[in-house]
């Protein structure tokens, strides 16, 4: 059994309308140093496969097809 | 003219758009499961609005991958008229039918109330019948409806005139551009944020969206080269 952690966040050059709402608000609670906020999603797939080579082109698959729209934002992943 | 309605798990607006296309145009239409495997029957298709499978992962993802998505795929290839509303339009998006995403309201508010639309273009299917720059007051009702493309897309939006609507008055949600519709290049596919089928009558405080539905229905009539006797 492999498990895959999958992380999606918007894109770097794409306004993070969340994100932007958490850091005024950690602002607002004194937190000033916070340049920045990115919010995302976590994932945790377990695969039932121990071939890691393959594991790793199936989840990109699986990124680049459902998990992560393409267009507005990242994604990576680890396998263990 | 036959009307194919979809109905995914968690679409909401299918009776509006149904009671839109009997009221405003009269022709014939069915609800159709997002198992169904066969549209062959249809000569236009709508998306509707509403919560598919939740609004899971991203709006649209899911619904995306329905059985029924290869033959709205079929048919806009086939150059069949489809018009996606909301979380139908997010669907298109997400199936590649349209190019760009969505994003969550800048303002992080669902919003809900009559917007003003200019009409950018007025040779789609669905926008023949108004006038090219007219304004229509046309309700929204979404929290992600802030369109999002690159600046390669947005040039070829612009320069293949596939900006079907741009918010006239109050940019509601951020969207690029003030986009509130797109087409595809034959123009046979659109998607918009608001709401057409919720202003099809004065008693819903609006009639604006009565002439996409009489739109097409004419669209229809003279590729068919069908009678009108009315």
């Amino acid at each position: 059994m492999i498990k895959a952690t999958v992380y999606v966040t918007v894109k770097q050059n794409v306004l993070d309308v969340q994100g932007s709402a958490v850091q005024g608000a950690l602002h607002s609670l004194g937190f000033g140093e916070v340049n920045q906020v990115r919010i995302g999603k976590y994932l945790e797939l377990k695969l039932d496969t121990s071939d890691k080579a393959e594991a790793e082109a199936r989840v990109k698959t699986m990124c680049e097809k459902l998990l992560a729209n393409t267009v507005i934002e990242d994604y990576r992943f680890e396998l263990s | 003219m036959n009307f194919a309605v979809l109905v995914f798990p968690g679409s909401n607006c299918d009776i509006d758009c149904y009671k839109a296309v009997e009221d405003t145009i009269g022709q014939p239409v069915d609800f159709i499961w997002h198992t169904a495997t066969d549209l062959s029957k249809y000569d236009a298709i709508i998306v509707p609005g509403g919560f598919s499978y939740g609004d899971y992962l991203r709006c649209g993802a899911i619904s995306r991958f329905a059985p029924v998505m290869n033959e709205v795929i079929k048919a806009a290839q086939a150059g069949k008229f489809v018009l996606g509303i909301c979380n139908g339009f997010q669907i298109l998006l997400e199936s590649g039918l349209l190019p760009g995403a969505m994003l969550r309201n800048r303002s992080l508010k669902f919003r809900c109330h009559s917007s003003l639309l200019r009409v950018e273009n007025n040779t789609t299917p669905f926008t023949v019948d108004y006038e090219a720059g007219e304004v229509i007051d046309i309700p929204i009702a979404h929290g992600e409806g802030n369109y999002y493309c690159d600046e390669e897309t947005l040039a070829r939006l612009h320069s293949n005139k596939q900006i079907v609507f741009r918010y006239a008055h109050e940019n509601p949600n951020g969207s690029l551009d003030d986009i509130a519709g797109i087409c595809n290049e034959h123009g046979n596919v659109v998607g918009m944020m608001p709401h057409p089928e919720r202003a099809v009558h004065q008693l819903l405080g609006s009639e604006d969206g009565k002439r996409m539905f009489t739109s097409v229905l004419k669209v229809w009539r003279e590729r068919h080269g069908a009678t009108v006797n009315s």
